[in-house]
């Protein structure tokens, strides 16, 4: 017999008697008020960064940090980075990259998240490799929390889809908190709708 | 830092530190004596005192997390009941499961034990001509011992983890399956590093340490011809794997390499993707005390160009789902908040216990996976209780541990020497009043630890094991709640009385 008929066969025959599938509420009631300054709250907590809109060119604040940065990969068009993401190279291509600008798909306001699959991403080692991630998010995208997120249609039809909630973080040791473990070393985020 | 006056370029006096204290000795075919090693950690006061103030540190913050969250005690019936569900209806999830992967084009292996689970992995590896792996934490990969198995097949292994690779470097098991090298201090690590990093001996800086460990282990993730990651969660409905880190490090070992494997144990199903809303909100709120894990990935089909497969692990699984005392077990998601919260654990540490699981969870599920050599380990425990209130999926742990006693005793497994802890447990077991103050109660967790559970004279845990430090701000925390009060007005359920 195989492996997974054998597997199967022994939980048949011991599985406990049955017990129903509860439903889950949506937990949002009486907290669907100022989403993005939920979303911040949480999302500062997490060691994220937020960056301001600029007046009159909402992208200012982002050109301020680009200036003094390497290679720039940019995924949205409110603003050009310095290489074109070439999807036919590997995914260690990306090591080289010191800021990535992508546009999350949505947020989470009770935890402070932002959702990325590979449509927004397009190589999703860019999110990882890259010293720096910039990311766009529309205020009209934040849900409530996380059972309002995982309604969501992207969770059928992305290969891949990450959650991040700040910067990449350890605190192996001795507790003590880093930023950028082995993955990007600050996550910033504009609040620009989308065009 | 303690600046201790010696001439520049002369290396701090050895002798005057503190050495680690190394785990339980391998008993071979004999038992883990759990005892003895604790005994070894609790004479290492520094590491004992560090250990122990962490790990209850974060259990506080788990408790501030937990207030924050109305529908607290809500989410934790929920996941009880989800796991329930899942686990009585195990095999049409996991064919459910199966069916969606393999439409999503991931490939699906099945692994009676951890000697298969690592032959596949191999296979995997050689089918693609693979020498050098990544990977990101896995207990269960612990559990199989695949790296020692890879590694004498002539595979590189890389772990990405932090706690993990100091733990990798240091040719020593994980003591805690959330945070891998909590029972080291910032010089043990130090030491470790320098040794095989080559990092500058003596630099004790955290953030240098850490630095180094990106620096050195990022060229290997370019390198690597495999990638694996473990799953905290597999979804029926979807056939997704559901990953959570606070690295980062999952991402670029399943994202970089061309081949990603999964190692998941048969255990890890919930059967929708709404179901997740409950358990990541639980997750990590109640392993470390933060809203959610920095990255929260969810790998459901291999991007363009790669492979990803998935290895459902059975190894004594299957067997315990038909254990009636101790199948619910099986719920556990990994998150250690029963070891954060256990005397005995804090004190003795996590490799005291001889196996990947210690703390309560250990005590509960290693003795299924060899009843002589983990039979003292159902000793290791005060039987407060604290354990089963903190559970995000509510399983009762200190029942359970009890449960495994009576097996013991039955077997003649009883250890000479926990004569007195039986007869400690008997006590307090034949006392209802004591033993209702005990387990207490309030599924609320705000019970800190009762002292006459900690070192009643009948127990034998409390014997000489009296760490002033830390269990006095434990104590001084409880009596400050509780007993200060008792004299005005008692909270039934909440103290002992
Ligand atoms: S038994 Fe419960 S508290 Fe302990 S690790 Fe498992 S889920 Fe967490």
């Amino acid at each position: 017999m195989s492996s997974r008929d054998t597997i199967l066969n022994a939980v048949r025959a011991n599985r406990p008697a049955p017990v129903d599938l509860p439903d889950v509420p949506l937990f949002g009631e009486g907290r669907d008020d100022d989403l993005l300054g939920r979303f911040f709250t949480a999302f500062k907590l997490m060691g994220g960064t937020v960056l301001e809109l600029g007046d009159g060119d909402p992208v200012a604040p982002l050109r301020a940090r680009l200036g003094s940065a390497g290679v720039v990969v940019s995924r949205v068009p409110e603003i050009a980075g310095t290489r074109d993401l070439d999807l036919t190279l590997p995914p260690s291509s990306l090591a080289d990259v010191d800021i990535a600008i992508v546009r999350a798909a949505f947020g989470v306001a009770e935890t402070g998240s932002i959702a990325l699959s590979e449509r927004e991403l397009g190589v999703n080692t860019l999110a990882y490799l890259a010293q720096h991630l910039i990311v766009l998010l529309d205020p009209a995208d934040i849900v409530i929390n996380l059972h309002h997120a995982y309604r969501r249609p992207e969770f059928a039809r992305s290969r891949y889809l990450v959650f991040h909630t700040g910067p990449s973080a350890t605190a192996d040791i001795e507790g003590v908190l880093i930023h950028g473990a082995q993955g990007v070393r600050s996550l910033s985020i504009l609040p620009l709708p989308r065009e | 830092m303690n600046e201790t006056p010696h001439s520049p370029g002369e290396a701090r006096p050895r002798a005057a530190r503190e050495a680690q204290p190394k785990g339980a000795a391998d008993p071979g075919k004999g038992r883990v004596d759990h005892a003895e090693a604790a005994k070894r950690f609790i004479a290492a006061p520094e590491h004992l005192k560090f250990h122990d103030e962490r790990l209850w540190d974060i259990r506080m913050k788990r408790d501030r997390q937990m207030h924050a969250i109305p529908e607290w005690e809500e989410l934790r019936r929920l996941a009880s009941a989800i796991k329930d569900h899942t686990l009585s209806h195990l095999d049409t999830y996991l064919e459910q499961f199966e069916a969606a992967a393999k439409a999503n084009g991931v490939h699906v292996h099945w692994a009676k034990d951890g000697a298969e689970h690592n032959a596949i992995v191999l296979g995997l590896l050689r089918d693609h001509g693979a020498k050098t792996l990544i990977k990101s934490k896995s207990m269960l990969t612990e559990e199989c011992g695949m790296r020692q198995a890879l590694v004498e097949a002539g595979i590189e292994i890389t772990e990405t983890d932090l706690g993990e690779r100091i733990q990798q470097l240091d040719a020593e098991a994980p003591s805690h399956i959330v945070m891998p090298a909590v029972h080291k201090l910032r010089r043990d690590v130090s030491d470790v590093f320098a040794r095989t990093l080559g990092t500058e001996q003596g630099n004790d800086d955290i953030h240098y340490l850490a630095e180094s460990q990106r620096m050195t282990t990022r060229p290997l993730i370019l390198e690597a011809d495999a990638g694996m990651t473990g799953g905290n969660f597999i979804i029926a409905e979807t056939g997704a794997v559901v990953v959570c880190t606070n690295e980062g490090n999952a991402d670029l070992s399943a994202n970089t390499p061309k081949l990603h494997i999964v190692s998941v144990g048969i255990e890890k199903l919930l059967p929708r993707t709404s179901d997740l809303g409950v358990f990541i909100r639980l997750l990590s709120r109640s392993a470390l005390g933060s809203p959610i894990t920095q990255y929260t990935s969810h790998f459901r089909s291999p991007r363009a160009g790669a492979e990803m497969h998935i290895v459902l692990v059975d190894n004594g699984r299957s067997t315990r789902l038909g254990m009636p005392e101790f199948w619910t077990s099986l719920k556990c998601i990994r998150c250690g908040a029963c070891m954060n919260t256990c005397p005995v654990y804090r004190r003795s540490g996590g490799l005291s216990y001889g196996f990947t699981y210690a703390g309560p969870i250990g005590l509960v599920i290693d003795p299924t996976f060899d009843k002589h050599k983990f039979s003292s380990l159902p000793f290791a425990s005060t039987l407060n209780g604290s354990c089963t209130n903190v559970c995000p999926v509510k399983i009762n742990l200190h029942e359970q541990i009890y449960a495994w006693r009576a097996v013991m005793a039955e077997n003649h497994e009883l250890p000479f020497a926990k004569k007195t802890a039986m007869a400690a447990a008997g006590a307090l077991l034949a006392s209802p009043r004591l033993f209702r103050a005990a387990i207490a109660t309030a599924d609320q967790a705000l019970l800190s630890l009762p002292r006459f559970a900690q070192y009643n004279a009948l127990n034998a845990w409390g014997k000489g094991r009296e760490n002033p430090r830390g269990a006095g701000q434990t104590f001084h925390a409880w009596w400050a709640k509780n007993r200060a009060g008792k004299a005005k007005a008692a909270a039934p359920g909440k103290q002992p009385s």
